[in-house]
């Protein structure tokens, strides 16, 4: 995009069209003849793996927003019947939920690359500001579509981000009712949020075509931070970033396909598994991993306008970082003292993450405090005085000169171990925002459905399905399995008929008929399992005013804190059980007495695996309540494994069907970056 | 892949380049599949679309009752020994779609004419007893057909479908 292009089409059609819109030149000068620097290492491949990333956004996207409903009422169904019923469709949600995990994570190193690199340094000011911009939009992005599944945390992160303007003084509490578009959270919310999650991707892209454009007038940095002077310091773009860039991408969506197919809700938090409810806060409100430093420092400042101002005060002050640094080397690679602060400066960011997900108490608020104190330090004070005290190490005369010395590979690989260590450390804090609890952690139990290769035992969820039937079923609802779930693959294993003749065994209430009246039927495969109460209020009478929840997320909703160092080995052991344990391990909790010292409210049972110990439900099971055909025990502890293997069936009926593709996809993947490994060396001999 | 072998004679390094493109290439296409299979109906709306029972008992002879299944309104008329004496009597020859009445009613259970009623012409809903035929009449475009669901005059090019469909009884139908 620098200058005038030099393509010359030789058939007279090209040369017809290149002369009314040479938009065929432009792409040839941009990503074919276009000069890069050649002793860019990989760090550089995430700006493609930025790209792909919007783009898989963006397309799973447009495909989600076709099965989703925007409406209070219906967003949360129909992100669920997205999952279970659409072609595909959990692979498409999988795709776009942990897709914007993955897009933060590529677009946290691409930042840190720049500031490693002094990327942000003249000539390129614009292009930094450009991709804050990108950054800001992407956050507004992120936030408004993590609202759309209406969920608990959707619902109140929602209401909390939105009544940080009410920290504006005089116009506050105006400003918040603007963007609620009511009296609380609600449908207008909802709607708009949608328009605008639909919206912003677009503008992302625009600003995306500026970044890239400025990036072409301006030409790459690179790991030396000197500037090319002569033809031999560059490579042309094609074949030798694009094959590089290919085989970074390839690894990248080896690291991705871990999150789809093996632990889709690692990332996540359970609690946006309950449907959102305005009565009931969530015990901690967490956002997702990637805001958390920033939720970290909004907590440190005890004032709300001054938390606020901070806050946005952390992302705003990257834009000014071009001024603040005036040291004349630009690479940290030859900047002693900037190396080290810039370290420290990661480990600040990873440990505000670690903070933004501990519940603000004690020690976590003076450390929030300090870390808060250090992050702005870093932009205010560190950088602008190192530039007068720091001498650097001589630089290389050129970038060839760079690539023949061949060093920087130390630095490389501890920058490697330094970012896979941050990232599992911000991500596994995700888990430990229960840790105020004290709650006791439920064991962890053998599931035959655990694993890349777990398969449901066919059995156990048929005694699961019997249990349900004969226990569960009489307070309890499963609205989102429906009859004819019972006879499809992954599932108990059942005919169709027999999934028609257990439904017939129900009565379904229907109508109105023609005489303007409800009326009982048999059950069809298409129906859903019934509620044993009309509404939630008569289950609320009905339970001593705890309205029993459905129990078909259950097992996805339930989570508990597994703390360090399980969610590093959770994330290679691909452990996502965590439900079926809660499950299984509550109904066996339960004791006759309280522990001495223990007092819990009249018409509630003690149960130490159950938050707080006090739950109003009665132990459900008994020893011989149910009879099993099959000859297994009929005890609890088989009633509360089989149910749980059912829950977990209930909650996620396509498991087989994604492990299996994620088998598939990983062999594919594996192979191809094999063979793009081999092709990038053969196409790179040339050049080194 | 843009590369600088000009050999005239396949080398090893061709054969890589060929493999990972075609692996590329085959990925790619693969990878389409779950974005376009998602476009086609979904578990819940192929369950919805199970066969439906219909009650004949309260149609009146010379009455017509509209149902839907799956998504299509379907015509249920109870024809009149005249109407049904006339759509008998057409040479079936002479139609545009040439079928007979017989062809296209249950035996026992003629006075039952059962249709999807969607013009086959560009798909508008015809209006029954109506047009000169004493069948149907689509305003749209002027496609007519007779008491049997015929076409007989007008850019239709078919007669009105019938959907499949059973009698469970004298007077209850399954379609479906």
């Amino acid at each position: 995009m620098s200058g005038p292009s030099d393509y010359q089409p030789s058939h007279p059609a090209l040369k017809w069209f290149e002369q009314r819109l040479p938009i065929i030149g432009l792409v040839h000068s941009s990503f074919i003849a276009y000069p890069t620097p050649r002793n860019l290492n990989y760090w550089w491949t995430f700006g493609a793996i930025l790209s792909i990333m919007l783009g898989v956004q963006i397309v799973t996207g447009v495909i989600l927003a076709m099965h989703y409903t925007p409406h209070a009422d219906l967003a949360f169904k129909s992100v669920e019947l997205i999952v279970r019923d659409v072609n595909y469709g959990w692979l498409l949600r999988n795709m776009h939920a942990c897709g914007a995990s993955m897009f933060f994570l590529a677009v946290y190193i691409h930042m840190f690359r720049g500031l490693y690199y002094g990327s942000y340094k003249a000539p390129r000011e614009v292009l930094w500001i450009l991709g804050v911009i990108i950054y800001l939009l992407m956050m507004a992005t992120g936030f408004m579509g993590y609202v759309l599944p209406w969920g608990q945390m959707s619902f109140w992160g929602a209401t909390v981000i939105t009544n940080l303007f009410s920290a504006v003084p005089y116009f506050g509490e105006s400003i918040v009712t603007l963007l609620w578009g009511g009296y609380s959270v609600g449908n207008p919310t909802l709607n708009r949020f949608f328009s605008l999650h639909y919206l912003l991707p677009f503008l992302i892209a625009g600003v995306v075509v500026l970044h890239v454009w400025a990036l072409h007038v301006v030409g790459q940095n690179n790991p030396a931070g000197v500037e090319p002077k002569t033809e031999k310091d560059m490579v042309p773009f094609t074949p030798y970033a694009t094959i590089k860039d290919f085989f970074g991408v390839t690894c990248f969506l080896i690291f991705y396909s871990w999150f789809i197919f093996y632990m889709p809700n690692y990332l996540g938090d359970a609690d946006n598994y309950i449907p959102a409810n305005p009565a009931v806060t969530p015990a901690h409100i967490v956002p997702e991993w990637y805001y958390l430093p920033f939720y970290a420092i909004l907590r440190s400042v005890p004032n709300k306008l001054a938390g606020v101002i901070a806050m946005f005060s952390a992302i705003i002050v990257l834009v000014f970082l071009p001024w603040l640094d005036a040291a004349k080397t630009r690479s940290n690679k030859y900047r002693p003292l900037g190396k080290q602060f810039f370290w420290i400066f990661v480990v600040v960011c990873v440990l505000l993450g670690y903070l933004g997900a501990q519940p603000p108490e004690g020690i976590y608020v003076i450390a929030g405090r300090i870390l808060t104190v250090l992050y702005f330090a870093y932009f205010l004070i560190v950088l602008p005085l190192l530039a007068r005290i720091e001498t650097p190490r001589p630089l290389p005369n050129s970038i060839a000169d760079d690539v023949l010395a061949k060093s920087g590979r130390a630095p490389m690989v501890s920058t490697v171990i330094a970012l896979v260590a941050a990232v599992s450390l911000l991500a596994g804090s995700m888990g430990d925002a229960r840790a105020s609890e004290g709650q006791e952690n439920p064991p962890s139990a053998s599931w035959s459905f655990a694993g890349p290769f777990g398969k449901f035992d066919r059995g156990a969820v048929q005694r699961g399905l019997k249990v349900y039937k004969e226990v569960c079923s009489n307070c309890h609802s499963l609205q989102y399995v429906a009859f004819r779930n019972l006879a499809e693959p992954g599932g108990p294993g059942y005919s169709t008929a027999q999934a028609a003749s257990f439904a017939a065994e129900y009565k379904i209430k229907d109508g109105p008929n023609d005489a303007g009246e409800m009326f009982e039927r048999p059950g069809r495969p298409a129906d859903y399992f019934p509620s044993p109460f009309p509404n939630e209020q008569a289950a609320r009478a009905s339970n001593g005013g705890a309205a029993p929840p459905d129990l078909s997320l259950i097992a996805k909703a339930r989570s508990y804190k597994r703390g360090f160092p399980w969610f590093l080995v959770d994330f290679f052991t691909q452990f996502q059980e965590q439900g079926p344990n809660y499950v299984n391990a509550l109904l066996q909790g339960y004791e006759e007495t309280p522990p001495h010292g223990v007092t819990i409210p009249d018409g509630s049972y003690y149960n130490k695996y159950f938050p707080g110990h006090a739950i109003k439900m009665p132990s459900p099971l008994s020893d011989g309540q149910v009879t099993f055909d099959d000859g297994s025990p009929a005890t609890v502890k088989q009633y509360a494994h089989d149910v749980a293997t059912f829950l977990m069936w209930t909650a996620e009926p396509h498991m087989e069907a994604r492990k299996r593709l994620g088998y598939q996809v990983f062999i594919f993947l594996i192979i191809f970056a094999g063979l793009m490994y081999f092709t990038k060396k053969r196409v790179w001999a040339a050049a080194h | 892949m843009v590369t600088a072998s000009t050999a005239d004679h396949p080398t090893r390094r061709d054969f890589l380049f060929v493999a990972t493109g075609a692996t590329a290439a085959v990925g790619g296409v693969v990878a389409l599949w779950p974005f376009i299979s998602q476009m086609n109906p979904d578990a819940s709306t192929i369950a919805a679309g199970a066969p439906i029972e219909v009650d004949l008992a309260p149609v009146a002879e010379g009455q017509d009752i509209k149902v839907f299944w799956r998504g299509k309104p379907i015509y249920i008329s109870h024809r009149t020994k005249k109407q049904v004496d006339e759509v008998r009597a057409v040479p079936v020859s002479s139609l545009p779609d040439p079928a007979s009445d017989q062809s296209r009613t249950k035996d026992g259970h003629e006075q039952w004419l059962v249709v999807i009623g969607i013009c086959t012409h560009l798909g508008c809903i015809p209006i029954a007893h109506e047009g000169n035929y004493d069948g149907f009449f689509c305003p749209c475009h002027g496609s007519q057909y007779d008491a049997s669901g015929r076409v007989r005059q007008g850019p239709a090019p078919l007669n009105l479908p019938v959907p499949p469909y059973q009698f469970v009884s004298d007077t209850k139908i399954q379609i479906g």
